[in-house]
């Protein structure tokens, strides 16, 4: 009816490079967000740290590095998915992504039961036998609940999104030649990882 | 303009990265064992600086993407450096 | 291209196929997310100012006038909240930035107009959970607009929902910028470079890099804060082992760079006045350029200049004052290529120049007293007086706020396509020059002698300098209400306004008051240096 409105979304023509800054750009949103918490705990690290070896110790460093092994993995999934959508195929895709989601799915029932654990044993924000430790170790698990939580929350954020890119490849509104969202997707999945990388070290390996 | 005319990214490499992000997550495990005083953490800190230049290189495509996002990668860690370092001339010297 | 009647205006036309209030709440349309913003932006841009009206009318004499304490205490961090989240921040790029940053890039729209509407509503959003926070039990936030630890996590009002509704606005902040910094890069048009681009787009553009590198910090404090009140999680609270002085470090790597996400798109409208009525190219375009560049790379190297007082280390202590220094330069930078393109110009001295010498004067006493509250030793003495109010006030209001009002009377007819009553326009500027230092210059005074911020009630000496200031605000206000009644009043009645009233040739001027919908009919090719007033001639011959 009004062919004025119509070309004004096909004159801005696609423009995936644009697409693609800007999920940079966002990323960067993302990295500034969790370099502010990652100097939080470098301050409290730096002023307590025999608090911090000790509090670590109750860390289960199986599951983190089990937990690292299966975030690695699903970032190769997401990345090889892109792979073979670009090569046109689009069941490997599927499956790809698929495998992706599964993993991410693996790595928050790890966490739930890391969680649940450290939960039943009494330390938790605010329990009596948390607040009964020294302050270095009531901040390392301040920290601990807080980073790994935020980490999780964007776990499952992906999870949502890369459901949602499962069903844009089916439904071909992701193809071959216009696949942008779906590397935006990666992009987005591949920084959860990047920061599992970081958080993993600090958290489960000192000893 | 469209992602097309990027250079395509085979199979094989992503599955070189993934082994040897693996092979550095076994590296940086093994050592955390051994006792290494005040160079665990630098270590550490290290192969997490490696895990993380393969993913971005290779996994988010930064090395043969817009040349431009690079500078923007470069932008925000100088950001976050200078944060980190001009907050620690606080803590350092307290 | 000159003839304005045969082109539909973007208020005729919608990208939509609603009508009516509808076309507005769904637009895509840059122009009109941009006076949406305004309108959003200037309701509470009022609200602010009555509470700071009220603010003023207590302390016109010692003790008790019109409230009590707590009611004083909640009245500051709101005028706090409200103008610096809800006005200042937002102010110039979400409205002036969306109306004109596409079009002087030669765009029809920005990067991404569905995220552009959607930060419109986040910011609503943010604005209403401010609002809300007032009315629930608990009662408005009290902890003044810095949300210091540990008053913040012990107070029994409502801050969490407060620092909710600001961790909201920073998402709106985020997406903005985000889509400034790619239109810019993706949407130019062909033969605008870079170094052609005007300068108002270089500053909003450096804004844009401040917000989305600095706002996320202020965002993930905002998060600890909540959880500390929310679940006792122990990161900031002393009494759990936390370190405040980590909270205020947190707080102004965002706030302080979030000074010039107010400041720096008011230097990029300067820059764009000051060779329009000087009709002389901008003197130094290349350093202005890179100065706004400058000023947001040390932005981010001296927050702590707010903190002399706190117990963090001498060694910062002088660090942050040495390095404080380091912004006067860029920011001389721009006030000497300012003044030298003014330099043997042909002044034509309307309104928005006049806005502009109001700017020029309020600021550099805003800057100038800001070296003497940067250097270590001055400030300890002055920290926490009236003289930082007075300094914040001349920064802000009188830099960012005179360079709204600025904005508002330069682009005024191209946003509506009327012309406001110059004269009552001329009177204004002078009656808000007068007020404004009524105002606010006591307060500098009052600061040296001592007299701390933020109390309620004060020693009777000072009695004479508060009712100075608070007579001050009545002048102020009052012309702020005269300046939005006559600018309403010429929405209506104001007469048809040209293409180009003031003789500008950056690419807004080329189309047509108010623009059609897409901005151009087709995408210029720029040949042009953004001030070559040469092209004044050919502009006429169109």
């Amino acid at each position: 009816m009004n062919n004025h409105a119509d070309s004004a979304v096909h004159q801005i023509h696609r423009d995936d490079v644009g697409a693609k800054m800007g999920m940079w750009l966002f990323l960067f949103t993302e990295v500034l967000l969790f370099g502010g918490m990652f100097l939080v705990y470098a301050v409290y690290r730096y002023q307590y740290p025999s608090q911090f070896h000790l509090a670590a110790m109750e860390l289960n460093t199986a599951m983190g590095t089990f937990n690292t092994i299966i975030l690695l993995t699903s970032s190769l999934t997401v990345a090889l998915s892109i792979a073979a959508l670009q090569n046109g195929k689009k069941i490997l895709s599927l499956i790809l992504l698929s495998a992706t989601l599964l993993f991410a799915l693996m790595f928050m029932v790890v966490k739930y039961f890391e969680w649940t654990a450290k939960i039943s044993h009494g330390i938790y924000p605010g329990s009596p036998e948390l607040l009964a430790k020294h302050n270095g170790q009531i901040l390392f698990f301040g920290l601990y609940y807080v980073m790994t939580g935020l980490h999780g929350l964007h776990v499952l954020i992906g999870m949502i999104v890369i459901a949602f890119m499962i069903v844009f490849v089916a439904r071909d509104k992701v193809t071959t030649d216009n696949y942008v969202k779906l590397e935006n997707s990666a992009l987005y999945w591949h920084l959860v990882d990047l920061i599992w990388i970081f958080l993993f070290p600090l958290f489960y390996l000192i000893q | 303009m469209s992602v097309d005319n990027k250079q395509h990214i085979g199979y094989g490499t992503y599955i070189l990265v993934w082994l040897a992000l693996l092979a550095f997550t076994s590296i940086t495990v093994t050592i955390a064992g051994v006792s290494l005083g005040r160079y665990t953490l630098f270590i550490a800190l290290s192969i997490a600086a490696i895990k993380s230049a393969l993913v971005i290189n290779i996994f988010m495509h930064i090395r043969f993407d817009e040349p431009i996002f690079k500078t923007f990668l470069a932008i925000s860690g100088a950001t976050l450096l200078i944060i980190f370092l001009l907050t620690f001339f606080d803590y350092i010297y307290r | 291209m000159a003839n304005d009647v045969a082109v539909k205006s973007f208020y005729q036309e919608s990208t939509n196929k609603y009508s009516g209030i509808l076309s507005w709440l769904l637009t895509k349309d840059h122009k009109r997310i941009g006076l949406m913003y305004m309108i959003a932006i200037l309701a509470f841009f009022v609200v602010g100012v009555i509470i700071g009206l009220l603010m003023r009318l207590e302390l016109i004499a010692p003790g008790r006038t019109i409230m009590d304490a707590q009611t004083y205490n909640t009245l500051f961090t709101l005028h706090g909240v409200i103008m610096i989240f809800l006005f200042i921040i937002p102010g110039l790029p979400a409205i002036f930035g969306n109306f004109f940053l596409p079009i002087q890039i030669g765009a029809r729209d920005v990067a991404f107009p569905r995220l552009n509407l959607l930060s419109w509503y986040i910011y609503i959003i943010g604005a209403i959970l401010v609002l809300v926070s007032l009315f629930l039990p608990g009662g408005p936030i009290d902890t003044g607009w810095t949300f210091y630890i540990p008053y913040s996590v012990r107070s029994t009002t409502n801050v969490s929902m407060a620092l909710f509704a600001a961790f909201v606005l920073g998402f709106s902040s985020i997406l903005t910028g985000l889509n400034f910094i790619t239109t810019v890069h993706r949407l130019r048009a062909p033969g605008m470079g870079f170094f052609k681009m005007p300068l108002f787009v270089w500053a909003t553009y450096a804004t844009a890099w401040i917000q989305i590198l600095a706002t996320p910090v202020i965002a993930l404090t905002i998060l600890l804060v909540i959880l500390e009140r929310t679940f006792g999680v122990g990161i900031f609270d002393p009494a759990l082992g936390g370190d405040p002085i980590l909270f205020q470090h947190m707080f102004w790597i965002y706030s302080h760079p979030a000074v010039y996400i107010m400041i720096l798109p008011a230097m990029g409208v300067v820059s764009e006045i000051i060779p329009t009525f000087s009709r002389r190219t901008i003197f130094g375009y290349k350093a202005i350029a890179m100065s706004s560049l400058a000023i947001a790379f040390v932005g981010y190297l001296v927050w702590a200049h707010h903190m002399f007082s706190s117990g963090m280390s001498d060694t910062a202590r002088w660090i942050f004052s040495l390095l404080t220094f380091i912004v006067a330069l860029p920011s001389g930078v721009k006030i000497f290529n300012w003044v030298a393109t003014m330099y043997k110009g042909s002044i034509d001295p309307q309104t928005p120049f006049l806005w502009v010498m109001n700017f020029i004067f309020l600021f550099s006493i805003g800057g100038l007293t800001g070296l003497v509250l940067g250097s270590l030793a001055t400030d300890i003495h002055l920290t926490d007086t009236y003289f930082v109010v007075a300094h914040f006030h001349y920064v802000m209001f009188g830099g960012t706020g005179t360079i709204f009002f600025a904005a508002l009377h330069y682009w005024f007819p191209k946003m509506f396509g009327k012309m406001y009553n110059k004269k009552f326009a001329n009177i204004a500027v002078v009656a808000y020059f007068i007020g404004f230092n009524m105002l606010y210059f006591p307060k500098f005074i009052m600061g040296y002698m001592g007299m701390p911020r933020r109390y309620y009630d004060y020693l009777p000496q000072f009695t004479i300098y508060q009712e100075i200031s608070t007579i001050g605000s009545w002048i102020l206000s009052g012309t702020i209400f005269f300046i939005i009644g006559y600018l309403i009043h010429a929405l209506k009645y104001g007469k048809k306004a040209t293409s180009n009233p003031w003789g500008g040739v950056t690419l807004e001027w080329h189309i047509p008051s108010p623009p059609p919908l897409e901005n151009f009919e087709t995408i210029p090719i720029v040949t042009h240096e953004p001030y070559d007033f040469s092209q004044l001639k050919e502009m006429k011959d169109e």
